[in-house]
């Protein structure tokens, strides 16, 4: 909202306590080099408040920003000494969530609807002789570019007299590439500039002003193949010569559009080709697992994803515990008489490699409306995440030749993405319950962010089949959550291409969790029981371009009054409005005759939803903007209009793999210390502990296993308070095994999540499975091939293990196009990755068995070592049995071989227990499908009578020492080597804290 | 029978494990959002126990309870009030607690961790001074996660339970303290002892596999031919305040 003639006032809040904020961040800082000693660090809480008052009002109102036992209001005499003070806050038009909170505080203080605009800041007031690199490493690890704003100030100029406070004018909005919003201080590109004229920091305001002209243009495509492909890749010319952003439609895609419209009998405009773009795109239709490939013309989601659940159903007959698989936002299988369970795993890997936090937490948000958005919504109750990082940060890169756009560190996007999750998670409420962090230096430009959510759903709502669910001709279009802006414009056309200097910015946001929290309670808990709405969907990738128009297939036909949308800002253009991916909203059909019911309750409940038009049995996809209509097509087309590609494969030579294999030694140091410590194996304690595992009261298994507290392969939750049913998930990732033989690659990844959901009690005739891929250059052949060769083992193992696929989702473009610091070009790409994630169920918690070693004296057993393929038949047999051993209780311990050597798996096991452990082993070779037990001597002749086979290793002890063949390490050793690489992120454990002022 | 309110929105989660708590202890206990209750204040008088639950009101924006709070001092300070001055008890438990000192019913603050961290484990806590929520009870072992739950007293204060040394600590090898609070204080009452603000989550730990160490539990009970306990550590806290009623 612009507002004209408003009294500005800037509120500072100063800490009156010890700030460990402050002193954390000082320590953190200090490892940078720099020049002079860092001696002190405060931080002010900052926030600007613009509103149609007076200053003293406004000034009153903020006394309820201020808890005045820990915190008071800034001034000179209350700060200490410092040299120099930096504030950071948001670019314009980037998610401010505190400044919602705040503002919402005021005027429910001032209980009067008035008009205020807020902006949160902070402030970071330096001591120390720091020079001017000092200066710039450390604003530059205070902040972001893409997302925030600094400015730098000595504190003499801090504190000189105040002149003549610059407001709004100072900021000028500029359009660059297809959108972004640049405040003047930032328009150098990180760089800072010291800004001097006002008193304390002075006032800035990051408003979005837009003065464009709103129209809807025609795009001309009466022209060339050129000029075409041009138009595909680049996107539409806007009047001013500037490009608006990645379309991604090749020349056959073009050239269908082309077609259709002089079917029409006219050319489309901006927002049709924009929309088509949209829904056509990688991201939205994955084209590369629908098109044919080779011979197999069913592409290879039809032809083995989706063909080897089917096979698995009939084969299961009544058996089958697949209740909607594919065809929703979430799979969803049986867990008892009453309730259905639903997964989704999601990637957001693109949006994590510009802005780690904002793509992290949009993630993890964003796939918790996978399950609420599932059926007629189910309600999220536990998160996961999968990270391939980098630990290799010697290496700068740029996204241009110029070097101005540096990317982030790898240790930054760690830090970033971490966080992400933390803030989505915790806020939610949703228990983040498991996890695995997985370090490889192919992802140092573009990680690898999974997220994940699992539902619980009613099986029966209001007296309907949950599942079932169709909005119909008449039903209203309500969009509710978030309002619409410029953040997540081109994000759905982004993912699909390659990372390069042109990736827009404006496809980064920050998520918002609680105004998310607001509507998931008001859904699930409340309209969804009442039967208010026939259909619900979420808002993802092309917003409501996409969700409106992916509903509107249920009753044949939309109309949309695009005005209706509610925006943050005025001045947006009708294809923005239309395809933006701002964060946060659900898209419902809700009958007319209970549109005020609904409104009535999502009004008590904090959430904004509004009437944006009516589903028809048109046939066609229709958009009015200001009387005009911007869209009309027909929704055939816009769904199966694109045509297909038929995909050919090769298989690599010796000499492409010795070319495009990223030259890292995969050899490990077979040293047990050397293993405990290595980044993949060890403790990411750091992680489990920040992140809320407990919220819901559902944990069975906790992240961290034992006295020792080592990171379980697997996690155990109870969904059901008053039911003794518990879901076991579990994961297996074989990223460098890829490049040496994908087919095995995936059969290793199915069998290791089998595995390791098995050791710790799963029931292998009762476990669904997810497919993620996140492949890179999927124009090469040499990558598809690989890339069928992963789904032809995806289609043989699953229907061997009979364990079903029930949702996917692919990425197929996990590359990045830059520059290093010479200037020279250099093209990384992610091991081509496949997650699969599985979930079991079983029937009785109790029975479930944790991998920490329990006595002393009880004896270790290997069981099912076998090398070589993966024997899906011997392993599920071997599986069953172990099984049977679990329910009758004779396994005292149990970690499967799935992720890690058979010695390091030995040292964790003695890790998590505290326990000794002695024994002797033959050779430490790659075996599949192997668990490891220990097994209390008094059950040890029924565990042999069932494991004839069974090989003894050796016995635990009391000692404290763990002894493997000649090699031994004393307990205290190898614990310590297990937490050392990430436990100086573990601040609550460290035992020295830096001085706080 | 017993009635409990338990608050709910804006981004407070742990309302349905806490109904669950209470119910399990005996009582009927009932949801309630918090505009739903501004709408209609007088509700406040059908119950005898208020619980604020935990969770992220308002995403901790500008101090965690503190938007909460606010809210509450905006529209229903009178009727809180008018509770507390009757024989009724009251719980706020993590966040709940964070908005009973944002609120003036309890003193001392809440801020960040000395970490600047969030973390989420289990503590061993002792029980410090007498009220109806802690009868009978000398000390437990209960999770904690949160990022603001470092105690800072502003005077002297009926301390009602300390972070200590005990078997949960010890089996882990944690340090008795998460958090830095001041006195190591983990929780703490009004001065009649009706209103109690914890940091630690009792609604977490009301069954047996709530417990981190359960599994080895189980192994060595089986070891030892012991039984288990059917609950978790949390749930007397509940029963007490249902039996405070009875």
């Amino acid at each position: 909202m612009i507002i004209l003639d408003l009294q500005t006032v800037r509120i500072d809040i100063s800490s009156k306590i010890k700030d460990t904020r402050a002193s954390q961040l000082l320590t953190s800082l200090s490892q940078l080099e720099l020049s002079s000693e860092l001696e002190s660090l405060q931080i002010v809480d900052s926030y600007t408040i613009q509103a149609d008052l007076t200053a003293a009002t406004i000034k009153k109102a903020a006394n309820n920003l201020i808890d005045f036992k820990k915190e008071q209001l800034m001034i000179a005499t209350n700060l200490h000494d410092f040299d120099f003070a930096i504030e950071i806050g948001f670019l314009p038009g980037v998610t401010d969530n505190l400044a919602k909170t705040v503002t919402m505080i005021l005027k429910d203080s001032l209980k009067q609807n008035v008009a205020i605009n807020v902006y949160s800041s902070q402030v970071f007031l330096l001591k120390g002789n720091l020079s001017e690199i000092d200066l710039k490493q450390i604003i530059d690890s205070l902040h972001n570019p893409l997302i925030q704003r600094a400015r730098i100030k000595t504190s003499q100029e801090f504190n000189r007299h105040p002149a003549k406070p610059r407001f709004a004018s100072d900021v000028d909005t500029k359009k660059v590439g297809t959108v972004r919003c640049t405040s003047s201080v930032s328009k150098d590109k990180g760089n800072f500039r010291r800004n001097s004229n006002k008193e304390g920091m002075g006032i800035e305001i990051p408003n979005v002003v837009l003065t464009n002209k709103q129209e809807i243009t025609e795009v001309d495509l009466n022209v060339d193949d050129a000029i075409l492909t041009e138009l595909g890749s680049k996107g539409i010319l806007d009047n001013d010569g500037s490009r608006r952003g990645p379309l991604a439609l090749g020349l056959d895609y073009m050239k269908a559009i082309q077609a259709y419209f002089i079917k029409e009998g006219r050319n489309p405009t901006d927002i049709e080709l924009e929309s088509i773009a949209q829904t056509w795109s990688e991201h939205c239709k994955h084209t590369i697992f629908a098109d044919p490939i080779d011979e197999l013309k069913d592409g290879l989601y039809k032809g083995y994803i989706k063909a080897a659940t089917n096979q698995i159903r009939k084969d299961k007959g009544d058996k089958d515990f697949c209740v909607s698989v594919f065809s929703d936002n979430s799979g969803a299988i049986a867990f008892d008489d009453e309730y259905l369970i639903t997964h989704k795993m999601e990637t957001h890997n693109s949006p994590s490699a510009l802005d780690p936090f904002g793509g992290a937490i949009t993630g993890i948000v964003g796939v918790n409306r996978d399950a609420i958005g599932c059926g007629m919504g189910s309600r999220p109750i536990a998160n996961l995440y999968g990270y391939c990082f980098s630990d290799d940060s010697k290496q700068d890169l740029y996204r241009d030749k110029e070097l101005t756009q540096k990317m982030l560190s790898p240790k930054r996007i760690m830090e970033g993405v971490i966080d992400g999750v933390r803030v989505g998670g915790n806020c939610s409420g949703i228990p983040t319950v498991h996890g695995f962090s997985y370090f490889h230096p192919s992802f140092r430009a573009k990680p690898l962010v999974f997220v994940g959510t699992l539902g619980l759903m009613p099986r029966l709502v209001n007296g309907n089949d949950s599942c079932q669910k169709a909005a119909r001709p008449g039903d209203l279009i309500v969009v509710l959550g978030g309002r619409v802006g410029l953040d997540g414009i081109h994000g759905a056309t982004f993912s699909s291409v390659e990372m390069d200097s042109s990736s827009p910015a404006t496809a980064v946001q920050i998520g918002d969790p609680i105004t998310q929290k607001k509507f998931s309670d008001a859904i699930i808990k409340e309209a969804r029981d009442k039967g208010l709405y026939s259909s619900i969907t979420d808002n993802g990738a092309g917003g409501i371009s996409c969700s409106v128009a992916e509903m509107a297939k249920e009753c044949g036909g939309c109309r949309v009054e695009l005005d209706k949308v509610p925006l943050k800002y005025p001045g947006m253009q009708a294809w923005q409005i239309w395809i933006s991916e701002s964060q946060e909203r659900m898209t419902l059909a809700i009958p007319p005759e209970n549109w005020e019911e609904f409104n009535d309750l999502m009004k008590s409940r904090d959430v904004e939803a509004v009437v944006i038009g009516e589903f028809t049995d048109s046939g066609r996809c229709q958009v009015n903007y200001q009387g005009q209509t911007a869209m009309d097509i027909e929704l055939e087309f816009l769904h199966d209009g694109l045509p297909s590609r038929q995909l050919q494969t090769r298989k690599p030579s010796q000499e492409w793999l010795e070319q495009n294999t990223p030259v890292v030694s995969l050899q490990l140091d077979n040293d047990l210390l050397a293993l405990l410590a290595n980044p993949n194996y060890c403790s990411k304690e750091f992680i489990s502990q920040q992140y809320d595992h407990e919220v819901q009261g559902i944990s069975v298994l906790k992240p961290l296993q034992g006295r020792g507290r080592v990171n379980g392969d697997t996690a155990v939750i109870k969904p059901r308070l008053d039911s003794k049913k518990a879901a076991i998930i579990s994961y297996g990732l074989k990223p460098e095994e890829t490049d040496i033989d994908p087919y095995m690659m995936a059969a290793r990844s199915i069998d290791s999540a089998i595995a390791s959901a098995v050791a710790t009690g799963a029931n292998p005739d009762y476990i669904a499975i997810l497919d993620n891929f996140c492949w890179c250059s999927s124009d090469e052949s040499e990558r598809l091939y690989q890339l069928k060769e992963t789904a032809r083992a995806c289609y043989d193992y699953a229907v061997a293990f009979g364990t079903p696929f029930i949702s996917g989702k692919d990425s197929m473009f996990n590359d990045f196009k830059g520059y290093d610091t010479n200037g020279d070009k250099i093209k990384i790409s992610a091991l081509p990755t496949l997650l699969i994630s599985a979930l079991g169920i079983i029937d009785d918690y109790s029975k479930v068995v944790s991998m920490d070693l329990k006595m002393a004296g009880d004896k270790l057993y290997l069981l099912n070592a076998t090398e070589g393929a993966v024997d899906a038949k011997a392993n599920l047999s071997f599986y069953r049995r172990f099984y049977s051993a679990v329910q009758t209780e004779l396994v005292a311990s149990a970690m499967s071989l799935a992720h890690k050597p058979l010695k390091l798996a030995l040292a964790q096991k003695a890790i998590a227990g505290q326990l000794g452990i002695e024994v002797s082993l033959s050779e430490d070779s790659k075996i599949s499908g192997a668990i490891l037990v220990s097994i209390d001597p008094l059950k040890s002749k029924r565990f042999e009578t069932l494991f004839p086979k069974a090989q003894l290793l050796g016995e635990v002890n009391e000692t404290k020492r763990i002894k493997i063949n000649a090699e031994e390490l004393s307990l205290e050793e190898a614990t310590s080597a297990y937490r050392a690489p990430f436990s100086n992120y573990l601040n609550d454990q460290k035992k020295e804290l830096a001085g706080v002022n | 029978m017993v009635t409990a309110l338990i608050f709910s929105g804006y981004g407070i989660n742990c309302e349905e494990e806490t109904k669950r708590a209470f119910e399990l202890a005996g009582a009927k206990a009932d949801i309630v959002h918090l505009n739903d209750l501004i709408a209609e204040p007088s509700r406040l008088k059908d119950y005898q126990i208020a619980a604020f639950p935990g969770g992220f009101s308002f995403g901790d924006d500008t101090g965690s309870g503190k938007a909460y709070a606010n809210m509450i001092k905006n529209h229903l300070l009178k009727e809180i009030k008018a509770f507390v001055a009757r024989d009724t008890l009251t719980i706020g438990i993590c966040n709940g607690f964070q908005v009973l000192t944002s609120l003036g019913l309890l003193k001392g603050t809440l801020t960040h961790n000395t970490s600047a961290q969030f973390i989420d484990r289990w503590v061993d806590l002792k029980v410090s001074s007498d009220s109806p929520w802690l009868k009978g009870i000398e000390s437990m072992s209960l999770p904690v996660a949160h990022g603001e739950g470092r105690y800072v007293k502003d005077q002297d204060v009926p301390v009602a339970l300390q972070y200590t040394d005990a078997e949960i600590s010890n089996h882990f090898d944690y340090p008795a303290n998460p958090n830095g609070s001041d006195d190591d204080i983990a929780a703490v009452l009004s001065d009649d002892g009706r209103i109690l603000g914890m940091m630690p989550h009792p609604e977490r730990a009301i069954e047996f596999h709530h417990l981190p160490h359960w599994t080895f539990l189980k192994e060595k009970a089986s070891r030892e031919s012991m039984a288990l306990p059917d609950n978790g550590p949390g749930l007397s806290l509940f029963e007490n305040a249902v039996e405070y009623f009875n």
